[in-house]
């Protein structure tokens, strides 16, 4: 009798870990809905100049599944179209994409502990700016490596579903439709950054500093060499370089 | 058809994958354990929100193929942000108030 009780104990126990990881994973899914809607669009477009380019679909796919990193893939199409070698390609996604380096830095500190290497390694591969500020601007101190994959399946999901319809259907949305949703990534990142910009001083005067920085880099003509991502890594860098400088009650923060 | 120029394409584009990959997983696998200066600490809570300020501005001008239109529905994202509403009804009303401008004023 009193084994039986202790038996049932345990299995509540595991029960409601396995109920918390499933829980986990479906916040996860939801939270990865808004990167969803603004990725399909995309994927579509890219899927749409992959193919008019002559490269054959099944590359352009692979492209989406494989490399899953929007920005670069956009240049390495056009690239390939201008005829340009294979190691500029590659040369110029390796720089494009490398300011995820900076977010996986930031993002290691925030999975909860402890948390395997091979998980570690399995969500890194779905850091984008988008999985990568959702995830960051939530509200715990600690994400669970469930939640991350959970966030990570819907975007990548819907990043290749997109890649798919346009490669394969060979179809758009319609032209008002399409060029509307341009805007649904953005408005993202704006919903994603005004509620910490009210709650904290030193957040708001941080993002500020990296919207003058980038514009600087974007507008004078002495930067224009500057690839978009060398621009997101200079003007994170500086910005939060000097948020840690002049902000120094990590409280605040 | 100039496909000749494709031949093994196949491999730049496992490179890609490889050259993009590693920068996303070495941090996340190498740091979770090591303590790093408060200093350091401090300057990576700030990466999200200086990564979302250059990422907003100013791409969000050239997101819908004209900057006034961008600019309304920027104006119109950040005032249902304003609300604390759900997310993605701030990317919806994004989306409806460019499509509104582009029907209604362009």
């Amino acid at each position: 009798m009193g084994k039986g009780i202790k038996d049932s104990t345990i299995l509540d126990s595991e029960r409601s870990v396995i109920s918390e990881t499933r829980l986990m994973f479906f916040e996860g899914i939801k939270a990865g809905i808004p990167i969803a809607i603004g990725y399909i669009p995309i994927a579509i477009t890219f899927g749409l100049l992959a193919k008019s380019t002559g490269i054959p679909n099944s590359t352009a796919a692979m492209m989406s599944f494989w490399v899953y990193a929007g920005a670069s893939q956009f240049v390495a199409v056009n690239l390939l179209a201008l005829n340009a070698t294979y190691w500029e390609i590659v040369l110029t996604t390796f720089i494009i994409n490398f300011r995820h380096f900076l977010m996986s830095a930031s993002l290691s500190r925030r999975i909860e502990q402890p948390t395997s290497k091979k998980w570690m390694a399995l969500i890194s591969f779905g850091i984008t700016d988008e999985t990568f500020t959702v995830a960051s601007t939530r509200n715990e101190q600690r994400l669970s490596p469930v939640f991350v994959l959970g966030l990570n399946l819907v975007a990548f999901g819907a990043w290749n579903a997109g890649t798919w319809a346009g490669v394969f259907l060979g179809t758009g949305l319609p032209e008002s439709i399409q060029t509307s949703m341009g805007i649904a990534l953005y408005a993202m990142f704006i919903g994603l950054l005004i509620p910490s910009l009210k709650k904290s001083r030193p957040l708001f005067i941080v993002s500020m500093f990296a919207v003058v920085i980038n514009s600087i880099l974007y507008w004078v003509p002495l930067f224009s060499s500057f690839s978009m991502g060398w621009r997101v890594i200079t003007a994170t860098v500086l910005a939060s370089a000097a948020g840690a400088v002049f902000f120094l009650k990590e409280g605040e923060a | 058809m100039d496909n000749t120029s494709f031949d093994h394409l196949w491999l730049v584009v496992i490179a890609m994958g490889i050259v993009t990959y590693l920068p996303r997983m070495l941090p996340m696998v190498l740091l979770q354990k090591v303590k790093l200066p408060a200093f350091i600490n401090r300057f990576l809570e700030f990466v999200p929100f200086a990564v979302l300020g250059a990422l907003i501005f100013p791409g969000i001008l050239f997101s819908t193929g004209n900057i006034p239109s961008a600019i309304f529905g920027g104006i119109i994202s950040i005032i249902i942000a304003l609300l604390d509403v759900n997310l993605t009804l701030v990317v919806l009303g994004g989306i409806i108030s460019v499509f509104l401008w582009q029907v209604l004023i362009q």
